[in-house]
């Protein structure tokens, strides 16, 4: 190999198994242990929200495996209410940067945009797989968070680390939720169970996280901005290597300030600093200052590392929901057999959500006290953001209008994307007014509104995307009949779940409470708790049907041909699953957009962006040209 | 390996004479093949600029938390700033200017003075390295620590998380370093070049970040 051409295919097939499928470089190894680690992620986030939902409607009631397994947190099998929110912290931790965040980016974005735009891998393939790695050490931590605090014998072993990293407190981790709060989260093991070692762990996890994705951003950019193919141009990508890229440009410019913001928890845990921990605290019948275990603080500001989290936070639910768009743009097209509505448009509107997506943080922060001014601005920004979701939600259905649809498994979840989309994203419109929102703050409408808007509809954009791009990933199709059943029962399932949640919160139901025999004025919901966790436990069974079909069909499905569903882009021209460089040494051109459906004229009903047989006309109708 | 890069050869429609595509290279630059190897040595300078970015979000976190602290509370005690820190300043300014040198060495394909000037500029970044522990010391002499009070929190914290990410420079000059003993070649290659580059481009936004937090730290307490 010449030095000139060092970048031409660098790394040869591995033969090997531990370098072919453990320490892989190779783009498509890393997406698929991406997707690995998030179905183990979303199985512990499910049985999290399964006992939440067991504990709300049966309080009292005792749960024999609850005592074997946590003698502590749930002594005679009841769960205690510590035990309760720990559960919901490390459901939501999990859920959103271990399912949320791994899936969709690096999962199919790793293995699909360097296919899709004409590249035999990243552009650093070494970080790639790092990425990677750096992510599963902050999963095994996080689990680790849970040992430490659920098991007293590991519990003692940490605890001689120093006296920040007293675990075994019977919770599952730390208490905190998902945004670990100061001065809670930074005043260490005096503030309660699971607030020693666990939010210890807690925090060191994320920060690796965050190093992980900041590496897999780097990779995503580079690899788009520098690798394209010939005659792919920046307005012939496909739109899910937009949504990839616009994600990977929120996680390069947000992860670093949580990543600050998490280095200042720890040191206010850990070194005793006052970054986040107010003066003159009293915690546990203890004051700041009087006792070796609550050294002094002084002058430090919970409200700063809200901003901080946030500034993170806002950005992260679109880094979470970007990719989905990407892929149900792209399914939607396939299946309706017609080019994007608004090609182009499609593109400013990702563009202009993920720019917008940065300058909301503040709605959630209304009730912190911030001055009502910023709170109208950020209350305007956030309600601007309805025009670019408005213009793209238009746009699908412009894709849908006339289309001869194809009702695949991967079509049904690309719609059922857009129905949680707009179901999930309607009452953001409510929640981002600060005035309604000082009313509906922290009650179940908020969990109502982002599960069905950014955990749902992601979940449902991730499934579109499993079964539209599993025979190109296993060679071999996903049962359609099985699928069905799961999408219809999920579908049905998760309204059932969630719109009853909206009704709570307007009662006033308030969030992250353990039980509610004690409140007498929501005795009346009852019954629709009851039912909201018949529904979870329904559609979380109806997910072992979708564990069995991946499983089933990596083996035993039906064989696919190299583009089963007559799509254009190019991973459909190249052999499924594609060859260690992706197209067996000859790149691709690209003569074409990537949704030329129905193009009059044109032999077939699909135009490949790799056919120069054909001519496409100039007509506009899908504007990219 | 050349013949990986075959591409499917581009031929004009006949029957329609103004087709302009295939349209314009992928990576923008017309006539520019990606697998030439400007555009791979490109892809390392990207790839910094990039890094860099979101090492400006994470220095941006810090200070916007530094300014809010600092105007939250009653309990920030300014400190006096240690001499020796404007001899840091001055051995970093310096490691920013020999590795210019070497790198201009290293386009006038004077691999000896390439060499010489990366191994000069490695030493400046230790020194600097050493100045920065010197300036800890002094302070802690006056019993001044992490926990003392707010502005001296920031002081380590930020000295070092910059000194963190040095080091990462000085790993890389380190490898450039050991690079130019094992080749030994007078031969400059374009990837060779841009490895040199992208290390140099990270260098001097060590350089320019550490008189942002110089300032940040002094100036605004």
């Amino acid at each position: 190999m010449s030095e000139t051409h060092e970048g031409v295919h660098r790394h040869p097939a591995p033969t090997g198994f531990i370098r072919k499928y453990i320490f892989s470089i190779d783009h498509k190894v890393i997406g698929i242990q991406y997707l690995i680690l998030a179905l183990a992620a979303v199985l512990v986030g499910m049985i999290m929200s399964l006992l939440m939902r067991l504990n709300l409607s049966w309080p009292g009631t005792h749960w024999p495996i609850l005592e074997t397994l946590f003698p502590n947190g749930a002594p005679g099998g009841v769960m205690n209410p510590e035990f309760y929110l720990s559960l919901v912290t490390m459901h939501g931790t999990i859920m959103v940067f271990f399912v949320l965040t791994t899936a969709p980016q690096g999962g199919f974005g790793n293995y699909f945009l360097p296919i899709q735009i004409g590249a035999e891998d990243m552009a650093f393939p070494l970080l790639n797989m790092l990425s990677f790695w750096v992510t599963l050490v902050g999963f095994i931590v996080i689990l680790l968070a849970i040992v430490v605090e659920g098991n007293a014998r590991v519990g003692e072993w940490f605890a001689a680390l120093g006296p920040s990293w007293a675990g075994g407190s019977g919770t599952v981790g730390p208490i905190g939720g998902w945004t670990g709060y100061a001065p809670l989260s930074a005043l260490g093991k005096i503030a309660g169970p699971g607030q020693g070692a666990g939010m210890n762990l807690w925090v060191i996890s994320i920060a690796i996280f965050c190093v992980g994705s900041l590496l897999g951003a780097l990779n995503f950019i580079t690899t788009l901005l520098n690798m394209r193919t010939k005659g792919m141009s920046l307005m012939r990508m496909p739109l899910t290597c937009w949504a990839w890229f616009t994600t990977a440009v929120l996680a390069l410019l947000s992860f670093p300030v949580l990543l600050g913001g998490g280095i200042l928890l720890l040191l206010d845990r850990i070194a005793g600093t006052s970054f986040f921990i107010p003066g003159g605290l009293y915690v546990s019948g203890l004051l700041s200052g009087s006792n070796p275990n609550f050294p002094l603080h002084t002058g430090g500001s919970p409200i700063l590392w809200q901003h901080l989290f946030w500034f993170f936070g806002h950005p992260e639910v679109y880094i979470a929901i970007l990719p989905g768009m990407g892929a149900t743009s792209h399914i939607l097209a396939t299946f309706a057999r017609k080019p994007v509505f608004g090609y182009r448009a499609m593109v400013f509107a990702i563009f202009a959500i993920g720019l917008l997506g940065f300058f909301v943080w503040g709605h959630h922060m209304f009730i912190s006290g911030m001055s009502p001014y910023s709170a109208v601005a950020f209350s305007v920004l956030t309600l601007s953001i309805g025009v670019p979701s408005a213009v793209k939600t238009f746009n699908w259905l412009g894709t849908l209008w006339g289309g001869r649809i194809r009702f695949t498994c991967a079509m049904l979840f690309a719609l059922g994307f857009v129905s949680l989309f707009v179901a999930g994203g309607i009452s953001g419109l409510i929640l981002g007014q600060s005035s309604l929102d000082l009313a509906m703050h922290d009650t179940y409408i908020v969990p109502a509104h982002f599960h069905l808007v950014m955990g749902v509809a992601s979940i449902f954009g991730m499934f579109a995307a499993l079964y539209f791009w599993f025979p190109k990933m296993f060679g071999r199709l996903m049962n359609e009949s099985i699928g069905k059943v799961h999408f219809w029962i999920t579908f049905v399932g998760v309204y059932c779940i969630f719109v009853p949640m909206h009704v709570m919160g307007l009662v006033g139901m308030p969030r992250r409470y353990a039980q509610f025999t004690e409140y007498e004025f929501l005795h009346g919901l009852h019954p629709l708790v009851l039912f909201v966790s018949i529904s979870a436990i329904i559609t979380i069974s109806a997910q072992l049907i979708f564990y069995f079909n991946v499983v089933w069909s990596v083996f035993k499905g039906e064989k696919a041909s190299a583009n089963p569903w007559e799509a254009t882009t190019l991973e459909w021209n190249t052999p499924s699953p594609p060859p260690h460089d992706n197209f067996a040494g000859v790149l691709p051109v690209v003569y074409h957009g990537p949704y030329e459906f129905a193009v009059p004229g044109a032999p077939k009903d699909f135009v490949m962006q790799t056919d120069n047989s054909v001519e496409v006309g100039t007509n506009g109708h899908n504007g990219h040209h | 390996m050349a013949t990986m890069v075959t591409t499917r050869p581009v031929t004009t429609k006949s029957n329609t004479g103004g087709t302009k595509f295939p349209g314009p290279n992928g990576n923008g630059k017309n006539g520019h093949h990606r697998f030439e190897p400007d555009s791979n040595a490109n892809r390392y300078r990207l790839g910094m600029w990039v890094a860099l970015a979101s090492i400006a979000m994470l220095f941006t976190a810090l200070s916007s938390a530094y300014i809010v602290r600092a105007g939250s509370s009653n309990d920030w005690v300014s400190l006096t700033m240690p001499r020796v820190l404007l001899l840091s300043t001055a051995i970093l300014l310096a490691s920013s200017v020999t590795l210019e040198l070497a790198r201009r060495n290293l386009k006038a394909a004077s691999f000896n003075g390439y060499a010489r000037w990366i191994l000069i500029t490695m030493l400046l970044g230790l020194s600097f390295l050493g100045t920065q522990l010197l300036a800890w010391r002094a302070l802690a002499r006056q019993g001044v620590y992490l926990v003392s009070n707010p502005h001296s929190s920031f002081f380590y914290l930020l000295t070092a998380a910059h000194a963190v990410h040095l080091i990462g420079g000085l790993l890389a000059l380190i490898f450039l370093w050991i690079r130019t003993l094992v080749k030994r070649e007078v031969k400059v290659t374009v990837t060779g070049q841009a490895a040199a580059d992208a290390v140099s481009i990270y260098w001097h936004f060590m350089d320019g970040l550490w008189i942002y937090l110089f300032l940040l730290l002094f100036l605004w307490r």
